[in-house]
């Protein structure tokens, strides 16, 4: 009786997440997201992979090889993360393991990829620690990190003239770093620089009345922001209705992608000095390709989760590709120093700290027909955000 | 010199300011049965929940077996040798009506904090000898959650006789029991007075309970005992009719009085 | 000065959208007694229903009049929830209802996303309330203010609701005393259907009052539940004046606080409660909870050790189990080790919920000690596994002798809000002492040695100490100590008559439950090789409490049975479906509606009957021949 009655729970619900038939001389890539916690950003990021699988097998697969990417949802846990990963590595027999959003999921399986000696390609997790601190030699990472981000947008900030700084971020271990480094990188450049305040409401939970009033209490000069989602929605609605943005220069990390700037439809804040990504307004042949690609197969236009979908899955098949085997080592081998296509132009796995090349676009923030977008942008080579290769040795730990 | 079992002195409390015992005294001698009677509200439940710990007293000492034993709490006094019943029963529902005096044996004999062993094979012979003597043995192995109420006032009495005590604080201890048992566990009580040379005191609403087993009789109204003695003594007291009774009743109307309650 | 006043009315606009949820919350727990889970669920679609109303109907009589629509829409949704499901079990064990709200809230987080889409959405402003207003030359928006009104007017229309109607006067008297209400002859059902209404109402406003501030999501349920839980506690449980009191005292201190400590609002309603609840055990405004009369909370069966029968299918369990390598992989072995964790986080929980009565929603902080615990032994002392689990143990052990202390001197609800507060201190602990825990990226590397290292030794491993604890549990259960302990839970008047202490009792109790959820939480960071905040975080607790009200509270070890069911259930939907809190959420109704008295509780209430009708059967003859 209860079994009947789950199976007919079950029965109704199931929409097929990657559930494709395979055969034995596939080559596998497990992946493993935040789909049902992150649903806005995983889902342009499922529809990226899925356009580059479909790219691949068009093109006559991996070495004669069908490539098939068997993908699981970790539920914003990592321990579920590593469940599935177990599952990928020992049940799927998969060659390597893809994905990740939230940086404590991207280490756990990097760490569970040392332990079990998988190779480990990670999409979207940003924190330093992944190909630093604790970097290992069988984890990769694509998305410029967070270091990148914020030389990248110190950089813009150190021309502004404003001295006196304010930070807010989320209380966790990505907003804390963000600022660290930017800060670092800042003072640097601009030893005259102060820094007057600081907010770090809970993720998820800002209560962004009294965190607006408490900042502009300060008077800072400029505001640096790593708020995303909702407590972003929160932050630029309360402020620009406190007035906290107006006459005030704002640098903030991620904003300008379209997953966080869209949903503010005509009340997206103007001017900020943003990462992000301009798919309006990018115009080179690899990315118009892409775009095209996209649009057609999905009558929708990419967020910047499809492009790391996209990019991940098209960089992994050229490490299977190159490798002409799924041993890991030959992988590991065959990674170190890959270069490969993306929609933003060729990058590189550096076989240092395998970190990718992969840049961003920084620009700024406007509202144009009750839609915030991107103007003045350009794209910055990761490679050139990137410490000196003899601090970078320094990071990581001996192997 | 001989000691009184329990000897209370200038007992007084009061709630908020308002007294609800005031300079009660008297003492119990063992093997004795004492009742402590009075209208609703006279402060008879204060007072007995003072004299096994549950309840500060604002004033006044209580000597037990010649110690001051004032503000001691329920679990000391238990320790002592005080046993107790409860006006609304209050036993261990999850249990069988022998494990329920089980666990009391257990914790008289020091043992529950033991991690290990089956409680419920602990102090059987003890416990059966207990529940035989309250007649309860026959409903040994019922969940006490199922056994009538009368059966439960019975249990109680079992259970206060664990620690084997040397005084028995019984507050109303055959209220909702059917008249032929509340004589039947007067009996055994008093048989047990009797037999142990245990101490009873007792609060009661039925009068031909109180008057045909109790040695002696307090009257308690208003926080303040009004007439202490022999039963017959107490029943031709004026005072007693006046203030409690109330003038002009007889003894045949006091078995009419007490339906009210 | 500008800036406290500014700050000042920042924070009643706060207090007020937390009133609304947190007294809609009061009012249901106060006449009903039902712990609702789905609060923040409804709250979360009132905010999406009143998006789509809002942006389909325009100006002010557009926003308002969607407001308020939505507001309507989901009370009557409310409703139905309370006829089709509440209604068959409010007579279950205590805290099953919230096993129900629990399973509706999972479902509604994957509704909404199937429903409006994973995107945020940004709801329109309040017609001619979009700018600020200046006070002393600080901007205060003027949507503010009128939060800042709606507030007291909604508490003086409760209040006007509560004294002044005769729906009002019968919610009181419920609130008071529901067995009287019962007795005087007021059709219950009705009562509660209206109260839930009600307060499902008061929640869907507190949504939709957000849609000008907030984007509305699918997580917005869990940031709001939570936080109004704690109101309804501080204020104290069922008073609407102490929920409005404890709303403006969170809310002010928050507003406050991070001028001071600018990280403060990760644990600052925790640290009120746990304040609030140690000076005042019934929290502000409230009075003690009269005992419910005849709760009929425990089965009528006394519990007894395993029979002869009983303990052979235990071990023919065990043995099949054990031989369960020869035929699963690592990866299936992996998910089984699991389980086995889980079923002892479950039972340590159950030892501490069944025998000792004491509903905690905090146990995942003695499991997250542990598994803390044992991961710093490895990871900063270098210990080897074993001892490094005893490290956990003895972190668990202690932290649950330091906060039991706290928690066994208030009982009921009260009790099990002081135990989520501790734990989600001990989790702010864990999330912000990085140089320790690593904070949120967690600590790495707490991978088993080389002889558990295979996934057989350690499933192994995993179901040796699993079967002990579990084992060792039950033993305790039937103990001489069990046996004090089942006293003091049934009647601790009588058992403080007979000598037993009530609190010394309980807080070894809760000791013995700590100790026994940090070995699970051990072998949990072995099994992981790696240790985050949230193992010791609410969805934990949360999980433990489902397990043990799953397999059943009324018996000493259901939630074994409940832990793997939930889990096989969990991991399994994970990797399937994308939609496995829909699945899981209506699976949890499902089983609810199915067997109130949990899964073990309906096993062994028939392996009960069997008994019974085999003994009436054998001993019919006899009294025939008689």
């Amino acid at each position: 009786m209860k079994r009947v009655l789950i199976a007919a729970l079950l029965g109704g619900t199931f929409f097929g997440s990657g559930l494709a038939p395979t055969r034995a001389d596939d080559i596998k890539i497990g992946e493993i997201n935040s789909y049902s916690a992150l649903p806005g950003f995983t889902e342009p990021y499922r529809k990226g992979w899925q356009l580059a699988v479909e790219e691949i097998n068009a093109a006559g697969g991996i070495n004669g090889k069908t490539l098939v990417v068997v993908s699981k949802d970790d539920a914003g846990k990592p321990a579920e993360a590593v469940t599935a990963a177990n599952e990928l590595v020992s049940s799927e027999g998969v060659a390597m393991l893809a994905g990740g959003f939230f940086s404590n999921i991207g280490l756990a399986l990097a760490d569970f990829a040392k332990q079990k000696k998988v190779f480990y390609f990670a999409g979207e997790p940003l924190t330093d620690a992944m190909v630093w601190a604790h970097g290992n030699h069988y984890t990769f990472r694509l998305r410029p990190s967070n270091y990148m981000q914020a030389a990248m947008l110190a950089e813009e900030a150190a021309k502004l003239p404003a001295k006196r700084w304010a930070t807010i971020a989320p209380n966790y271990e990505y907003g804390q770093s963000a600022v660290a480094v930017f800060k670092n990188l800042l003072s640097a450049k601009r030893p005259d620089i102060e820094w007057v305040g600081e907010q770090w409401p809970t993720q998820g939970k800002i209560d962004a009345g009294p965190v607006v009033a408490a900042i502009a209490a300060t008077q800072p000069d400029a505001i640096l922001n790593v708020e995303f989602g909702p407590d972003l929605v929160k932050l630029v609605r309360e402020g620009n209705t406190r007035g906290l943005f107006k006459d005030r220069a704002v640098v903030s990390f991620l904003t300008g992608e379209p997953e966080y700037l869209e949903p503010l439809k005509d009340e997206a804040p103007q001017g900020w000095i943003v990462t992000g990504y301009p798919w309006y307004g990018i115009h080179t042949p690899a990315h118009d390709a892409f775009l095209k690609a996209y649009e057609a197969k999905y009558n929708d236009h990419p967020r910047l989760g499809s492009v790391v979908g996209y990019t991940l899955i098209k960089a992994a098949a050229e490490v299977l590709r190159k490798a002409g085997s799924t041993d890991t080592d030959k992988l590991v081998g065959a990674a170190e120093g890959l270069s490969f296509p993306t929609p933003f132009g060729n990058a590189t796995l550096r076989a240092i700290d395998h970190q990718a090349t992969l840049g961003a676009f920084v620009g700024k923030t406007a509202v144009q027909d009750g839609k915030g977008v991107m103007v003045d942008f350009a794209y910055r080579d990761g490679a050139k955000y990137l410490p000196p290769d003899s601090e970078v040795k320094t990071f990581r730990p001996a192997e | 010199m001989n000691q009184s079992l329990l000897r209370v002195e200038s007992l007084a409390k009061s709630y908020h300011g308002v007294p609800a015992v005031r300079g009660v005294s008297f003492t119990l001698e063992r093997g004795e049965i004492l009742a402590l009677i009075g209208p609703n509200g006279a402060g008879k439940s204060t007072c007995f929940n003072m004299l096994n710990g549950q309840i500060r007293p604002n004033a006044g000492t209580i000597l037990f077996e010649g110690q001051d034993v004032t503000a001691s709490s329920p679990r000391s006094m238990w320790r002592r040798g005080v046993g107790r019943t409860f006006q609304i029963t209050a036993t261990f529902t999850s249990m069988t009506v022998r494990e329920n005096l089980q666990t009391a044996l257990l914790s008289h004999a020091g043992q529950l904090s033991r991690p290990f062993g089956k409680a419920n094979r602990a102090f059987e012979v003890e416990a059966d000898a207990l529940l035989d003597r309250v007649g309860l043995r026959g409903q040994a192995d019922r969940s006490c959650g199922e056994l009538a109420y009368g059966d439960l006032k019975r249990l109680e009495l079992a259970v206060a006789l664990t620690n084997s005590p040397s005084l028995l604080l019984m507050d109303e201890p055959t209220a909702g029991m059917a008249p032929k048992e509340r004589a039947d566990l007067m009996r055994a009580t008093a048989a047990i007075a009797r037999e142990r040379n245990v101490g009873i005191l007792f609060t009661e609403h039925d009068m031909d309970i109180v008057f045909e087993h109790a040695d002696r009789v307090m009257v308690l109204n208003r926080g303040e005992l009004i007439a202490m003695g022999a039963p017959d003594v107490v029943r031709q007291d004026r005072q007693v009719r006046a203030i409690y009774l109330g003038e002009g009743l007889v003894h045949g109307d006091l078995a009419a009085a007490q339906v009210r309650h | 000065m500008a800036l406290y006043l500014a700050q000042f009315l920042t924070g009643l606009a706060g207090a007020a959208s937390l009133f609304l949820v947190a007294s809609g919350l009061s009012i249901i727990f106060g006449v009903t007694r039902v712990v609702n889970f789905a609060h923040g669920a409804f709250y979360m679609v009132g905010a999406y229903v009143a998006y789509t109303l809002t942006e389909r109907f325009e100006g002010a009589i557009g926003f308002w009049g969607g407001i308020v629509l939505s507001v309507l829409v989901v009370a009557a949704l409310g409703g139905l929830v309370e006829i089709l499901l509440l209604r068959r079990i409010y007579h279950a064990p205590d805290l099953f209802q919230l096993l129900a709200t629990f399973g509706l809230t999972l479902m509604a987080e994957d509704l909404v996303v199937i429903i409006w889409g994973p995107e945020d959405l940004v709801g329109p402003r309040a017609p001619g309330l979009k700018g600020a207003v200046e006070v002393l030359g600080q901007a205060v928006p003027s949507y503010d203010l009128v939060l800042i009104a709606l507030g007291p007017l909604v508490l003086g229309a409760l209040w006007l609701l509560f004294h002044r109607t005769r729906f009002g006067i019968l919610v009181r008297a419920a609130t008071q005393d529901r067995d009287m209400v019962a007795a005087l002859g007021v059709n219950q059902k009705w009562l509660f259907t209206a109260v839930f209404c009600l307060g499902v109402g008061l929640a869907a406003l507190g949504g939709a009052l957000q849609i000008p501030r907030d984007a509305v999501n699918h997580a917005m349920d869990l940031t709001v539940i939570v936080e109004a839980f704690v109101v309804v506690v501080i204020g104290g449980l069922g008073s609407v004046g102490g929920a409005f009191l404890a709303s403006l005292l969170v809310a002010e201190l928050n507003a406050f606080g991070i001028l001071v400590l600018p990280g403060v609002s990760l644990v600052l309603v925790f640290v009120v409660m746990a304040v609030v609840l140690v000076l005042r055990p019934n929290g502000l405004l409230g009075r003690a909870e009269a005992p419910a009369r005849g709760t009929g909370q425990m089965s009528s069966r006394p519990w007894r050790p395993l029979d002869a029968k009983a303990q052979f299918i235990a071990l023919v369990a065990v043995a099949v189990a054990a031989l369960l390598p020869l035929w699963l992989g690592p990866y299936g072995l992996a998910v089984g080790a699991e389980m086995l964790i889980f079923a002892l986080f479950a039972m340590s929980l159950q030892f501490l919920m069944s025998t000792g009565g004491l509903a905690s929603f905090g146990h995942a902080a003695y499991f997250g000690l542990g598994a803390y615990g044992a991961a710093l032994a490895v990871k900063s002392l270098g210990w080897p596994m074993i001892p490094a689990l005893g490290c956990g143990v003895m972190l668990g052990l202690a932290g649950a002798a330091l906060f039991g202390w706290f928690c066994v001197r208030l009982a009921g609800v009260y009790f099990a809000m002081l135990t989520l507060a501790f734990a989600q201190i001990a989790w702010s602990a864990a999330f912000q002492w990085t140089a320790v825990t690593g904070g949120d990226n967690g600590l790495l590397g707490s991978w088993p040695d080389a002889w558990a290292a295979s996934p057989r030794a350690f499933y192994w491993l995993s179901l040796a100490v699993a079967v002990g604890g579990i084992g060792a549990l039950r033993i305790l259960t039937f103990s001489p100590f069990g046996y004090g302990l089942r006293a003091v839970r049934d009647s601790s008047l009588r058992a403080e008559a007979i000598g037993i202490g009530r609190r010394h009792t309980q807080w070894v109790c809760f000791i013995v439950a700590g100790g026994f959820a940090a070995l699970a939480g051990g072998l949990f960071a072995f099994l992981k090789g790696s240790v985050f905040p949230d193992a010791l975080g609410i969805p934990t607790s949360v999980d433990g409490l489902v397990m043990v009200l799953l397999g059943g509270v009324g018996t000493v070890s259901g939630s074994v049975l409940g832990a793997v069911v939930y889990k096989a259930l969990s991991v399994w939907l994970i990797s399937q479906t994308d939609y496995s809190k829909l699945v899981l959420g209506a699976a949890i109704v499902g089983l609810v509606v199915l067997f109130p008295s949990g899964i073990g509780g309906f096993f062994s209430a028939w392996a009960g009957r069997r008994r019974v009708s085999t003994r009436a059967t054998a001993a019919a003859p006899v009294e025939a021949a008689e």
